[in-house]
């Protein structure tokens, strides 16, 4: 293992993460709010809107990512839309994660009980009050397993973000391997900067979750 | 130009080929869901044994798989492999050991989620009817393990064929690629091919992804509860 | 105070409630009783618009209420809703359950809301639970703190449905003496039961309803003791053991 050409290679790992992590964080707001928006569509059976959800909530799941960005980046520039590698990344990333999100949140909001929003329609509370006080929150806890599960899949899919030519971690390492042959000092370097993302992250979003899980929202559990 | 490019998926054999490099794809995925079936069952019931060694090894082989993108482990396998061993592996060949690694992983924690999710008490009145253990296993566990699971594995199984995709960047010749190889040649007769070949790939993978997570949903909510 | 006439409601082609037509005046107590899916529910849920009703009206304090949405969060505030189920929201701990109906809906300020909070927790006997979470409580605390939370919004009358059908026999009691002293307070209540003791502790007026009508209504003692129609007596029939060890019958 050459420590030197590691050491001497980092810094190109460092802004690859960097990039990683500012692609994978624009598209998991992005993924959240598209979500949320399918979501609310399906819950409250808005006619049309409700179709338009479900059809694209399918095509995103059945779909691969990379499948969506050639598409994206090779294909569309031929019927005149021209997109930076990194608009690309943000869209398909939103377009993959909106879908898987939208189930999330609908599954949450689905296991709210009925009787929870008559209670808060028999106080006086509009509509919009009882979804902001009382559904939503509720729904967020429950469906924060799903949340982030998604989340740590949304980043581990930033990794095809190579083929738009951005220089992410796995650009950053076949380009080494590519130019100086140095393959296991460059698949290393990629695992353990992988790990250094991923690993917090998951770590933080456990304690996340289980937090919330003890907090025991809508769940029937005696303390 | 729009109508001349989509001509390009109906050229000659192009249409076939497409068909045929997805099947490549389709193959990879359906040989390390096999693989992985079986393997991955053996693991989900090893992860339920009590012992503390068998558990820990299964914990890390099952955390390092899942939490690395499928891509990095591709990587390894291609790359790193012909590296550190010597063996030149084929993309091929590295696509079905990654993915049947990975499947393991994912189905190993499915068994043991089901395994675990059956209740103590299922086990213990099938001993109380005096059944046996094993037929305890075969005529009760079993059954109700297999319908919670199926869905599960079917949904596996939609991941893992998206996930094939990624085998284009370590030079296995499928889908993608061919799609590539067709927009190239026809460059100058159908500029816009790219825009129809991508779009048909897209459409592909949805077709064969769509009946299966759809047949998982139905399962599902036909076994619910 | 509250003004049924002809009220009419069906789902889905079939006919729950027809031609239903009673008042119910100011510091009346009225308890609705019949055989489980009568229609009485039903009839608490159209009057707080949970239920859209088909044709009749219903009209509190002299007003007629529209099926004009927009009007409803304003009129529920006047009607305080109990249900059967413990509807407590369970991620707001008892004081912000409470609080929520007053400060979102009405407006009112936290602390004039929190003094009066603190006044029917008192009321109820669970002062000391106001941090509680309602996953804490037993299910008779949890019907006591919804009783408090619908009484907060100060309202002209009070719905309660069925409020102690899913709770525990030892924790029926508390509930009900809750609301027996807020009748004899001079609160407006409109209340289906199964207790049917508590009925004829409680009631200034019964009425029995069955197959979604109006079958007979009077005063308690009346209607306990001398029920007009076959249809009550059967009814009444089924709550008493006597008959079935002196004639042997079903209780059926």
């Amino acid at each position: 293992m050459d420590f030197a050409f590691m050491a001497r290679y980092a810094p190109l790992y460092v802004d690859a993460a960097l990039l990683t992590l500012r692609i994978a964080a624009v598209g998991i707001a992005l993924s959240l709010l598209a979500g949320l928006v399918c979501g609310l569509t399906q819950y409250y059976r808005v006619p049309i809107g409700k179709n338009i959800a479900a059809a694209y909530i399918e095509l995103s799941r059945n779909t691969p990512l990379l499948v969506q960005l050639f598409f994206l980046y090779f294909g569309l520039p031929k019927a005149g839309i021209r997109l930076s590698s990194e608009v690309c990344a943000y869209i398909g990333l939103t377009f993959l994660g909106g879908g898987y999100m939208a189930e999330a949140f609908r599954s949450g909001l689905e296991s709210i009980e009925k009787i929870q929003v008559e209670s808060g329609l028999s106080l006086g509370l509009t509509r919009a009050q009882v979804m902001r006080c009382i559904v939503l929150p509720q729904a967020a806890a429950i469906s924060l397993p799903g949340i982030c599960a998604n989340m740590i899949f949304l980043i581990k899919e930033t990794s095809v973000f190579s083929v738009l030519a951005l220089a992410d971690l796995m650009y950053v390492a076949k380009d080494l391997i590519g130019l100086y042959y140095k393959t296991n000092e460059a698949l290393t370097m990629l695992v353990a900067f992988y790990l250094l993302i991923l690993l917090p992250v998951s770590t933080v979003l456990s304690l996340v979750e289980r937090k919330f899980r003890y907090a025991g929202y809508g769940s029937q559990s005696a303390v | 130009m729009q109508d001349m490019g989509v001509r390009v998926l109906f050229e000659g054999a192009n249409g076939v080929r497409l068909l045929k490099g997805l099947w490549t794809a389709l193959r990879i995925s359906l040989l390390s869901m096999a693989f992985s079936f079986v393997l991955g069952t053996l693991l989900g019931c090893a992860m339920t044994l009590k012992n503390p060694v068998v558990k820990a090894a299964a914990k890390i082989y099952l955390e390092f798989i899942r939490i690395m993108p499928q891509l990095v482990l591709l990587f390894l396998a291609y790359f790193g492999m012909t590296k550190a061993f010597g063996i030149q592996l084929s993309g091929y060949a590295s696509a079905l050991i990654v993915f049947t690694m990975w499947g393991t992983a994912e189905m190993g924690d499915l068994v043991r989620g089901v395994l675990i999710s059956i209740p103590k008490h299922q086990y213990l009145s099938g001993l109380a009817l005096g059944l046996s253990p094993w037929r305890v296993y075969l005529h009760i566990i079993f059954p109700q393990s297999a319908r919670r699971l199926i869905p599960l594995a079917i949904n596996l199984s939609t991941r893992m064929i998206k996930t094939t995709s990624l085998v284009v960047l370590i030079g296995v010749v499928e889908v993608l690629k061919v799609g590539q190889q067709i927009i190239e040649a026809n460059r100058y007769a159908a500029p816009s091919g790219a825009l129809w070949v991508y779009g048909a790939v897209f459409l592909l993978y949805f077709i064969a992804c769509y009946p299966i997570s759809s047949l998982a949903r139905l399962l599902e909510n036909k076994w619910k509860g | 105070m509250l003004e049924i006439q002809t009220l009419r409601k069906s789902f889905d082609g079939q006919i729950v409630l027809n031609n239903i037509s009673f008042s119910v005046q100011k510091g009346e107590v009225v308890v609705l009783v019949g055989p489980s899916g009568c229609g009485k529910s039903t009839l608490l849920r159209c009057v707080n618009g949970l239920e859209r009703i088909d044709s009749g009206a219903i009209a509190l304090e002299g007003r007629v209420l529209t099926c004009d949405k927009t009007k409803w969060p304003l009129i529920r505030q006047k009607i305080g809703m109990v249900f059967q189920s413990y509807d407590l929201f369970p991620h707001m701990n008892v004081m912000e359950n409470i609080l929520l109906g007053p400060m979102k809906a009405q407006k009112r300020s936290r602390k004039e809301t929190e003094a009066d909070a603190e006044r029917l927790l008192t009321r109820v006997g669970l002062l000391d639970k106001k941090s509680a979470f309602p996953r804490q409580l037993s299910g008779g605390q949890k019907q006591r703190v919804a009783i408090a939370r619908a009484l907060i919004m100060k309202p002209a009358i009070m719905l309660f449905d069925e409020v102690t059908a899913a709770l525990d026999p030892e924790m029926v009691r508390e509930v009900l003496d809750v609301m027996l002293e807020l009748a004899e307070e001079g609160m407006t209540m409109l209340i289906v039961t199964h207790e049917m003791q508590f009925a004829k502790a409680a009631a200034d007026r019964i009425i029995f309803i069955d197959k979604g009508e109006i079958v007979e209504s009077g005063a308690p003692e009346d209607f306990f003791t001398n029920p007009r129609t076959d249809r009550a007596k059967r009814f009444l029939n089924m709550f008493s053991f006597e008959n079935r060890k002196k004639k042997g019958l079903g209780v059926k």
